[in-house]
């Protein structure tokens, strides 16, 4: 018999009075019995749509039935099928725009919480150690992963249990990429992170961190050191600002600047090394998972208020709902359809001079459909507006780096800076050079860059095995 | 891990460290840097590269104990490792065609110069060389930069050198004698290289300046390095850690620089009392 309740189980969280004063993560998960409640509300469909609207069609009627038999080790095989890193997915997937927002139990009341289900099972079969993968005898071929966020792990880790010799390279001191400098321990504990690169390490994969691609080593040299294909899979982290004056002002950061010194610099311990304003009043710009990320990593490093600033209305906010609602319970103010024209500094004979002191904003209207049918944001002339802050962050985007693309020859990329790379086979224009998630797409989510990893895994095995026969096409 | 297999005190408070990093000594050019993390939840500081050797797949960097991180870093020695390093970054520095360079480097930062004033003089270029330092005692790298260069003025704020004062001094004087230059390159304290600029600008000689601004990744991630430059009218932001260190000097905007230097002012000062007292502990 279905459970008919028209909303979710709710999931055990920290209460807000507390978790505004810790990192710790916000969520808890499921018990047992609430999963089990949760997973009877699935009624198993026929021709599930939940599966259509997951990018890598993950088969979660199924897992959830095997939930209600308590058979998560099944249920665990059954994700992995599809899902390299569910544990990491279950927790930062925007369920709602993917998988939940097919479900049929949402058309009346909420949809089954399949993403919460899916951190269910990944988590529990983390705690019970399982036996390993099975991995294949080695093949003798080798093959270069270039960064190791979810693409470059997830394809590494493929390749290795098929018997290649995989390294990846790494440009900073710790694997992981955005899941361990960018989403914040309160979103995604950097424990669950490391499980996934201690799996990857465990199928001999070797992972070489301190490794610029493009200064350390080049592309080139890859090939030269015997590696017979090139996954490139180092993301588009470089962050953009908004050209209006005082963006360098101190006081002023990049959104990944914020979290970089946060996350990966552990800013937000006792005695850090790596200082960080705290306190006051902070500005956060933009409206993606990033500014809500840097939003309430603010609150938690004790900041007196803190605003989202954002051009668009509330409904187009493209972060997870689930974390906008977490925002607003931290306290954050959502400022709608404002952007703001210019940061000012203190006076010269202020002793804070070179220091933002203020933003001046304007408010928004939105306009037109454009061709994407996002209603675009214009400004409403007289509507100009200044709020005084301490710090501000910017969160509106990232774009490609150069490094690569400027020293690797016959590598095409788009207007963008981005590497142009077929969406299936992961081959860019350079014969043995395959690329894939956000270096290709442009910033998207986590779950594209391990679907990416995965299809690049496949084309990657198909090419090495076919040039050893003498006969690969490019 | 990265081993340390030279150690060796410059002058009371300023040390070169040369440490086997293979990969970054084998392509390690003139101009670039290198980020280091000393232990295990440390910053990341960047260090230029002051001697490469290829061979040996060592690089030297020179440092004053003045943050946490070289606090910490000046208390490793020989056979002891440090925690990561990564390079080469930035932007290799532009020597070709130079015939008559001039190079004033300042403090600890003239470590930086010294692999350019060596590429410099191995093409045949003639190099005069400009070094300030607050006194005798602070001076390093004298024999080298003696060798590199066709000519070296030593300068120091207490005159124990000879030259007296600021490295302007001599700059103006070889400039109102005639001299010209097809490079002038300076690094060292910001209003160091902001007066070489001023002094400079009404000759008109390419003037390139090589930046020290505060550092995260180094790889154009954080935009923590970022710069203006101020080009044909327009503002343009730049990240030093990818796009320089080494800049038109003419262009930068060095008040904005200065302040952005001074963001951390008091977090800095706290994290290297508390690693002093740390160190002050387990001396004990
Ligand atoms: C703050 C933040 C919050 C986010 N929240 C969510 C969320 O809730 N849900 C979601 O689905 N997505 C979220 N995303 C997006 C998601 O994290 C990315 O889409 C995803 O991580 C992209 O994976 P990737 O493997 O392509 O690249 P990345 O994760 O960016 O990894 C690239 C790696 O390559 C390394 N690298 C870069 N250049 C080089 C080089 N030259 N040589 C060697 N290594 C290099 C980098 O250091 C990095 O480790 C968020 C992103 C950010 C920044
Ligand atoms: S140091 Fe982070 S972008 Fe330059």
């Amino acid at each position: 018999m279905p459970n008919l309740s028209l909303t979710k189980t709710p999931i055990p969280k920290q209460p807000v009075e507390e978790r505004i004063h810790n990192f710790d993560e916000v969520e808890l998960g499921y018990t047992e019995e609430l999963a089990l409640e949760e997973a009877s509300r699935c009624l198993n469909c026929k021709h599930p749509q939940c599966v259509q609207g997951c990018p890598v069609n993950n088969m979660i009627p199924d897992f959830i039935a095997q939930i209600r038999e308590n058979n998560l080790d099944e249920a665990y095989r059954i994700i992995s099928i599809n899902s390299g890193l569910p544990a990491v997915c279950g927790r930062v997937c925007p369920q709602e725009r993917q998988c939940e927002s097919r479900c049929v139990r949402g058309i009346k009341g909420e949809p089954v919480a399949i993403g919460r289900l899916e951190r269910y099972v990944a988590d529990r079969h983390y705690s019970k150690l399982n036996a390993k993968p099975e991995i294949a005898p080695p093949n003798g071929h080798k093959v270069a992963v270039v960064g190791s966020g979810p693409a470059g792990l997830t394809c590494a880790g493929e390749l290795a249990k098929i018997g290649y010799k995989v390294t990846i390279f790494e440009a900073l001191h710790v694997a992981g990429g955005v899941l361990v400098y960018g989403i914040p321990e309160f979103c995604l504990p950097n424990y669950v992170v490391q499980r996934e690169v201690d799996n990857v390490t465990s199928l001999g994969v070797e992972i070489l961190t301190n490794m610029v691609i493009g200064k350390t080593l080049t592309v080139s040299d890859l090939f030269e050191r015997g590696y017979e294909a090139v996954y490139l899979a180092n993301g588009a982290a470089w962050p953009t600002f908004m050209g209006i004056p005082g963006e360098n002002l101190n006081g002023v950061y990049s959104a990944n600047e914020y979290l970089i010194r946060i996350n990966l610099m552990h800013a937000y311990r006792k005695e850090p090394d790596t200082p960080i304003m705290k306190g006051g009043t902070v500005a956060v710009v933009g409206g993606g998972n990033v500014a809500i990320d840097a939003a309430r990593a603010a609150v938690r490093l004790g900041a007196e208020k803190v605003s989202i600033i954002y051009r668009r209305s509330e409904e187009e906010i493209p972060a997870r709902r689930e974390e906008v609602k977490h925002a607003r319970e931290e306290g954050i103010e959502l400022m709608m359809l404002t952007n703001p024209v210019e940061l000012i500094g203190y006076d010269k004979d202020d002793p804070k001079y070179g220091f933002v002191k203020s933003v001046r904003c304007i408010r928004m209207e939105l306009g037109e459909p454009d061709e994407r049918g996002r209603r675009t944001p214009i400004p409403i002339p007289g509507t100009e507006f200044t709020m005084d802050v301490d710090t501000v962050i910017m969160a509106i985007g990232t774009v490609n780096n150069p490094l690569i693309k400027k020293t690797t020859a016959k590598l095409e990329v788009n207007g963008k800076g981005g590497i142009v790379a077929d969406r299936i086979t992961c081959k860019t224009s350079r014969e043995g050079v395959f690329a894939g998630g956000d270096v290709v797409t442009g910033p998207a989510t986590v779950i594209a860059a391990m679907g990416s990893g995965r299809l690049a895994a496949r084309s990657i095995d198909k090419y090495v095995k076919a040039k050893a026969e003498g006969n690969a096409e490019w | 891990m990265f081993t340390i297999v030279k150690k060796r005190a410059l002058t009371s408070t300023v040390t070169l460290m040369e440490i086997k990093a293979p990969f970054v000594a084998a392509k390690a050019r003139p101009g670039q840097f290198v980020i280091l993390r000393a232990m295990d939840d440390d910053e990341r500081v960047p260090f230029a590269i002051a001697k490469c050797d290829r061979e040996a797949g060592t690089v030297s960097i020179i440092f004053r104990a003045v943050g946490a991180t070289t606090e910490k870093l000046a208390h490793l020695n020989e056979g002891e490792a440090v925690q990561d390093l990564v390079g080469p970054l930035g932007m290799v520095t532009k020597t070709e065609g130079v015939s008559r360079a001039c190079v004033v480097a300042g403090g600890v930062g003239s470590a930086i110069a010294l692999p350019i004033v060596e590429q410099l003089k191995e093409q045949g270029s003639s190099v005069t060389m400009i070094v300030g330092f607050r006194s005798r005692e602070e001076m390093i790298l004298e024999d080298e930069f003696r060798a590199a260069s066709d000519r070296l003025i030593p300068v120091t704020d207490d005159g124990s050198c000879g030259g007296y004062g600021s490295v302007t001094v001599p700059l103006k004087e070889l400039y109102e004698s005639g001299e010209k230059f097809d490079l002038v390159f300076t690094v060292g304290p910001l209003t160091m290289m902001q007066k070489v600029v001023e002094t400079t600008r009404p000759y008109g000689f390419p003037c390139t300046v090589s930046m020290n601004p505060i550092m995260i990744d180094g790889t154009g991630m954080c935009g923590g390095c970022r710069l203006t430059l101020h080009r044909d009218g327009k503002d343009i932001v730049s990240f030093a850690c990818v796009e320089g260190p080494e800049y038109n000097g003419y262009e930068v905007d060095f008040d904005e620089a200065i302040f952005r230097n001074r963001m951390y002012g008091k977090e800095e000062l706290h994290a290297h009392e508390a690693a002093c007292n740390l160190f002050k502990k387990e001396v004990m």
